[in-house]
């Protein structure tokens, strides 16, 4: 073989998995725990705001706060917050495709009633 | 050393005194189990071969049926319902249990980890779990078929699926959405692979370009597939309860359904195209002895493939009663994503300019490929233009299209590469000139199969039917006499592939001169491929590594 | 470990290497694997990746609520009246408490406190039993009022209001069969989650059986860690269907 025996090191400058690398980070029961807080509170304000009649800004709220429970989530509870950057590329391309699906396809649904040329 | 036949790099090592290695992932263990419970990504790759092979003979069969029913324009041989059940069953088989796996579980699966210095993919049990999910997939597909069959077409279209048919299509669907998990694990394993377990400086562009076209492949894979699997989730449950989601009675909207299908099913063309396309890159380099033209450019063009694919699913639906405004929008990004396709084929036109060609098996299925796919690619365009799709869809011309890029394109491609590695795979050549004749055979069986099938499209003979006015015998005559050359030319590798496996030449560790990795080990691999890890100290294509190499290690032998 | 330099050396004869990997009890680390990082950082980056399918797999069901909530607005509205706030809310309060243990028990895994993860893996399930208790019950007083879809979906309530009390205005017969539609994606999305969670039971209990026989006190912590990720995902799907099914059509606009 062409690759003589030059000493494989785990750690080799050259091993490019290593830039990917992120780490490691232990999150504390601590910060779990305002975590849990935080999510506990904005189901409470999320229920409670379904309540009153704000007229449009009812699904706004609801969802915005429905977007934000699920960022601490992912970001505290799943850990992205401390992981490599390939791994928020990651989570970052579901949920752009995710939104391909959903405006690409809304393309066709919301010009439909605009008629025929 | 090799006696060079004529205009040929081929270089096999003394037959009187060469052996197989003794050691190696083929007789490292004995008995069937060892086969079926291992995780070694080698003999996956030969389990997947088998399959794949079993069903393409399988949906070949059926488009043989088809031809023949179609040899005269009364509908004579089979009933309609019959004839449907047949192009639907071909379909199915062709599309999802072979075309998708084709390379990918087999050339990809045997090469990716070796390509990158790595000793198996990143997760061996669960390529393992990817070949049972298709064999039950599979299994789930002969069951349908054996039962009575589904005539959906393999678009599975609603609410023809949901409410008129009572064929098996549950069982179709669960066929599918299983097969449909194997690929998401082989995709997985894959990326996973591609971005953790690339040796000492193997750097993302000194990559080999076969496995960039599968990170592409691979990414449409784990994105696509899901979607696939909802969508016939919700067939099965409307079947099943009638809740009404696609079926318009109740206010549910079956465009929807073609939505959610073909955001899978056209970047699926792509999975289906990019590891044949990868092949392309590696057999036209290797036996035109040049570095690709543009690597960076064709690297980077199969992500855009990938990317783009995601933008244009809406041209299958041009006259399903989509909106005209976005009918539009999605007819030029399918102008788009033409692009990406061209740049792959100029810049192997490039490479091949001025290298020193010689014509081996693999490099004749690959210039099948480039003809054929450009012109695949090109009547793509034609389909993707608005005017002209509402003339030509639902013909013959659509047949034609997909069969020149799927069959002409990536079967081609296929081929081109189980001959270009069959060397590696097995430690054994193939018979040289039965296998030239083989692959001009096909080259000449697929023009005349498909060639009349634009004229006929074109014309205005639809896809789909089983009988057709009488002034189109002619060419349909052509066409079914085309299939039978075709079906030769296929059945022809399958016998002397088989052949060699005792009779080949031993083939040596690189009879091709090629520059990749996996050319550097013994035919046929060790199970851990490597005895240490490789380090990766140059670029990929260079034959000037390649020859300095060589000549250090006769030097040092000598 | 031992796996991993064998490999690496070429004298050692192959079926041996293979054997070893076939049958050490633990497999912590994999021959293929130059380092135990690069091993635990794929398996989280594959786990990744596989929930990127499952965003496009649950995708396709939140596109059709979209588009149909926006096509049947007024049916939608009267149908979502139906589900209860106060189950909703409690359900997501214990679903969240659910995936908190689980977070803990990741934290014990990391500093090898093998009791607080069992304990922590089986609050984890006894939550996720509880949500599925109370979803249990809305769907059977869904099914008590024929309003699971199929042949007998019952449309009265919804044409009729008065005559069941509830202080609603009556659709008109064609948009009161859309409400099958809705109640479609109702089971179809809370069916396909808790379709879920009934699989990430059963995986919780074998890990419990595992941390309890020890398997996760030396630092070989990947699977909790995945099975964490696995877990807060299907919390986060129902984050977002609770909003969607009980909450954001409470005060239709006219
Ligand atoms: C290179 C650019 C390509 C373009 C612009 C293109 C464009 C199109 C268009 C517009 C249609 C729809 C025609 C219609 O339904 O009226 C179509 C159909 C189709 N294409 Fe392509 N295509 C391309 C490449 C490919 C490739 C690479 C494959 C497969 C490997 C493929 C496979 C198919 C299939 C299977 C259909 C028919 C689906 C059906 O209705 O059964 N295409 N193509
Ligand atoms: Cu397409």
């Amino acid at each position: 073989m062409a690759h003589e025996a030059i000493h494989t090191d785990a750690h080799d400058p050259l091993n490019v998995t290593n830039p990917e690398h992120a780490q490691h980070h232990i999150v504390t029961p601590l910060q779990y725990g305002y975590v849990y807080v935080t999510l506990l509170l904005f189901t409470g304000i999320t229920a409670a705001a379904a309540y009153v009649n704000l007229g449009w800004a009812n699904p706004v709220i609801a969802l915005a706060i429905a977007c934000f429970k699920a960022v601490i989530v992912i970001l505290f509870f799943m850990h992205a917050a401390y992981q490599s950057r390939l791994i928020k590329m990651t989570i970052g391309a579901g949920f752009f495709m995710f939104l391909v699906l959903v405006t690409m396809t809304l393309t066709d649904y919301i010009s439909r009633a605009w008629g025929l040329w | 050393m090799s006696a060079a036949i004529g205009n040929t790099i081929v270089s096999l090592p003394d037959q009187t005194t060469a052996q197989i290695p003794k050691r190696n992932y083929i007789n490292n263990e004995h008995g069937l189990l060892s086969w079926l419970l291992t995780g070694d990504h080698k003999r996956i790759a030969i389990l997947y071969l088998i399959s794949i092979t079993f069903f393409f003979f399988i949906g070949g069969a059926f488009a043989g049926l088809i031809r023949l029913e179609l040899l005269t324009p009364q509908p004579d041989l089979v009933s309609s319902d019959t004839y449907n059940k047949f192009f639907t069953m071909h379909g199915i088989i062709m599309i999802f249990l072979f075309l998708v796996p084709s390379v990918p579980a087999t050339l990809g699966n045997f090469l990716i980890p070796i390509m990158l210095g790595a000793k198996d993919l990143a997760f061996p049990k669960i390529n393992l779990l990817s070949w049972y999910l298709y064999v039950i997939g599979g299994t789930l597909t002969l069951a349908a078929l054996v039962l009575g069959g589904v005539d959906t077409g393999w678009t599975f279209t609603t609410p023809l699926s949901t409410h008129y048919l009572n064929t098996h299509v549950i069982t179709a669907a669960m066929a599918i959405f299983i097969a449909g998990f194997a690929s998401i694990f082989t995709g997985l394993n894959f990326i996973v692979t591609i971005h953790r377990m690339r040796c000492p400086g193997m750097t993302w562009f000194r990559m080999p370009l076969f496995v960039w076209a599968h990170y592409a492949a691979s990414l449409l894979m784990v994105l696509g597939t899901p979607v696939l699997a909802i969508a016939l989730v919700l067939v099965a449950l409307e079947r099943i309860f009638g809740i009404g989601v696609f079926d318009p009675t109740k206010g549910g909207d079956p465009l929807l359904f073609q939505h959610l299908f073909w955001f899978y099913s056209h970047p699926a063309v792509y999975i289906m195209i990019l590891p044949g396309m990868g092949v392309i890159s590696e057999v036209i380099s290797t036996f035109s002895r040049k570095r690709i033209f543009g690597y960076t450019a064709v690297a980077f063009s199969s992500v855009a493939i990938a990317l783009f694919g995601f933008f244009v699913w809406e041209h299958h639906m041009f006259i399903m009663g989509v909106s005209n405004y976005s009918a539009l929008v999605f007819s030029l990004l399918t102008m788009l994503v033409a692009v990406p396709s061209a740049i792959k084929i100029f810049n192997w036109a490039f490479t091949l300019q001025k290298g020193s060609i010689t014509f081996e098996t693999p490099m004749l299925y690959s210039f099948g490929f480039m003809g054929l796919f450009t012109i695949g690619g090109l009547t793509g365009v034609f389909l993707g233009s608005l005017g002209m799709d509402i003339h030509l869809t639902e013909t013959y011309f659509i047949v034609a299209h997909f069969h020149f890029v799927m069959v002409g394109g990536m079967l081609m491609a296929f081929l081109a590469g189980i001959h270009f590695w069959w060397p590696k795979m097995t430690g054994r050549m193939y018979p040289e000139s039965l296998s030239k004749l083989a692959a001009v055979t096909t080259f000449i069986g697929f023009n005349l199969t498909f060639l009349p099938q634009f004229i006929l499209g074109y014309l205005g003979m639809p896809r789909r039917y089983h009988a057709y006015p009488p002034e189109f015998q002619v060419l349909n005559v052509l066409s079914t006499a085309g299939a039978t050359v075709l079906g030769v030319g296929y059945m022809l590798p399958m016998l002397y592939l088989a052949w060699s496996l005792k009779y080949g030449a031993i083939a040596g560790d690189n009879p091709w001169q090629a520059t990749g990795l996996e050319w550097q080990i013994q035919s046929p691999p060790l199970t851990e491929n490597f005895t240490e890890t490789p380090i990766m100290d140059h670029e990929a294509y260079d034959y000037e590594w390649l020859a300095n190499k060589t000549k250090k290690e006769v030097t040092t032998v000598g | 470990m031992d796996s991993a330099l064998a490999t690496t050396d070429p004298n050692m004869p192959e079926t041996e290497v293979h054997a070893e990997h076939e049958h050490v009890a633990l497999p912590q680390h994999r021959h293929h694997f130059e380092t135990e990082e690069q091993q635990r950082e794929a398996g989280s980056f594959g786990m990744w990746l596989f929930l990127l399918t499952e965003i496009m797999f649950f995708g396709g069901m939140f596109f059709a609520y979209l588009l149909y909530r926006n096509w049947y607005y007024p049916a939608f509205a009267v149908a979502s009246n139906q589900l209860s706030v106060p189950l909703g809310t409690i359900n997501t309060a214990v679903l969240i408490t659910s995936g908190f243990c689980m977070a803990i028990g990741v934290w014990a895994a990391e500093v090898r406190k093998k009791g607080v993860l069992v304990a922590m893996l089986l609050l984890t399930t006894v939550f996720g039993l509880i949500f599925l208790g109370v979803k249990y019950d809305e769907y059977h007083e869904k099914y008590e009022l024929h309003h699971i879809p199929g042949d007998s979906f019952n449309t009265s309530m919804f044409t009729n209001p008065a005559g069941y009390g509830i202080k609603e205005e009556p659709l008109a017969p064609d948009m009161a069969q859309k409400t099958q539609i809705f109640f479609f994606l109702y089971f179809a999305m809370t069916g396909m989650h808790a379709l879920h969670m009934i699989i990430g039971i059963a995986l919780l209990l074998w890990l419990t059986w595992r941390a309890q026989r020890g398997d996760f006190s030396s630092g070989y912590v990947a699977p909790i860690e995945n099975f964490g990720l696995y877990w807060h995902f299907v919390d986060i799907v129902w984050i977002f269907l609770f909003p969607l099914l009980y909450l954001i059509n409470r005060h239709p606009l006219h």
